[in-house]
């Protein structure tokens, strides 16, 4: 049985969502204070959930950043361990360095709160092995700082790496840009591949009844061997 | 004491979206004469001691670490 590990700074609130997400897939799970000074040794997965850790002080993520844990989360995916940070998540792990670019304020300066498609861009990582090149998912967002920037040596960078894991779009797969992230893009992952961050929010997308079951196939793939 | 005022405002070239948006409120306000609009942010420092040159150096670091994030952001800092 897969074990994942998930974070929980002042100010976090996806960590139950994400709980709930990953034990309905088979995986046993724990919540680690971010007091802690180590990553739990049979952690599988450690993920960094959505919220607003610190309130957004600053910028989002920024203080999150010199919590005691983050320098074992350092170490951890400098190890090779798998990282995946889910929106407030993929904000830490920028500001971390962990991942490459920033997130600014979204384009048109709104919280965006809804379903939004997006299109599986590389899947030769962990994170989408589950799903094809050109598939379409649908999945909630709920953001107010997920206008992805990097400079263009870095965008070149993560194009030739295969980093650029989904892209927003419509219902057909065409580009669709709520945000004014650049080049559309929704999430990443390191060039090592085992760091991995997205703004949209999979382990919201857990049961038809309620939308959409879409993360399903996403987050399967971190528990398949 | 020294007082460290630090200005942090997006870089040339990354879209300013709040700058934009005060940029077409000024219009709509017929300020015409306004070509363009950057928001940042004001950060202000009461530092100990009197040593600026140290003082400098180690607001510089704060910047660095924290105040701003260099991938998007510059930072100007004024020692009063």
């Amino acid at each position: 049985m897969k074990k994942v590990t998930i974070l929980q700074f002042p100010g976090t609130n996806c960590e139950y969502d994400t709980k709930y997400a990953f034990e309905k897939l088979g995986a046993k799970t724990e919540i680690l204070w971010h007091k802690a000074d180590k990553v739990p040794e049979d952690t599988d997965l450690l993920v960094i959930p959505g919220g607003f850790s610190y309130g957004d002080y600053l910028r989002s993520g920024a203080i999150a950043k010199f919590s005691p844990v983050m320098k074992a989360v350092e170490a951890y995916a400098k190890a090779g361990g798998k990282v995946l940070g889910i929106c407030n998540g993929f904000q830490v792990l920028t500001e971390t360095n962990l991942l490459p670019g920033a997130l600014k304020r979204n384009e048109n300066l709104h919280f965006l709160s809804k379903y939004h498609y997006l299109k599986v861009i590389n899947n030769n990582n962990d994170f989408l092995k589950n799903l094809s090149v050109g598939d379409v998912v649908n999945i909630p967002i709920a953001h107010h700082d997920g206008n992805y920037f990097i400079d263009d040596a870095g965008l070149q960078e993560l194009e030739d790496n295969d980093q650029i894991l989904l892209r927003y779009s419509d219902a057909n797969g065409n580009v669709e840009n709520p945000n004014g992230s650049l080049d559309s893009i929704a999430g990443i992952c390191n060039k090592e591949k085992n760091v991995f961050g997205l703004m949209p929010h999979p382990e919201r997308a857990m049961e038809v009844i309620l939308g959409s079951d879409d993360g399903v196939a996403m987050l399967q793939g971190f528990l398949k061997a | 004491m020294i007082k460290a005022v630090i200005n942090v405002s997006l870089k040339a070239g990354v879209l300013d979206s709040q700058g934009k948006a005060v940029l077409h409120a000024l219009e709509s306000l017929h300020f015409n004469n306004v070509k363009d609009v950057r928001v940042g942010k004001q950060i202000v420092l009461q530092l100990d001691g009197d040593d600026k040159k140290a003082a400098l150096a180690d607001v510089t670091k704060m910047c660095e670490d924290l105040l701003a994030n260099t991938v998007i952001e510059d930072y100007e800092i004024e020692l009063v």
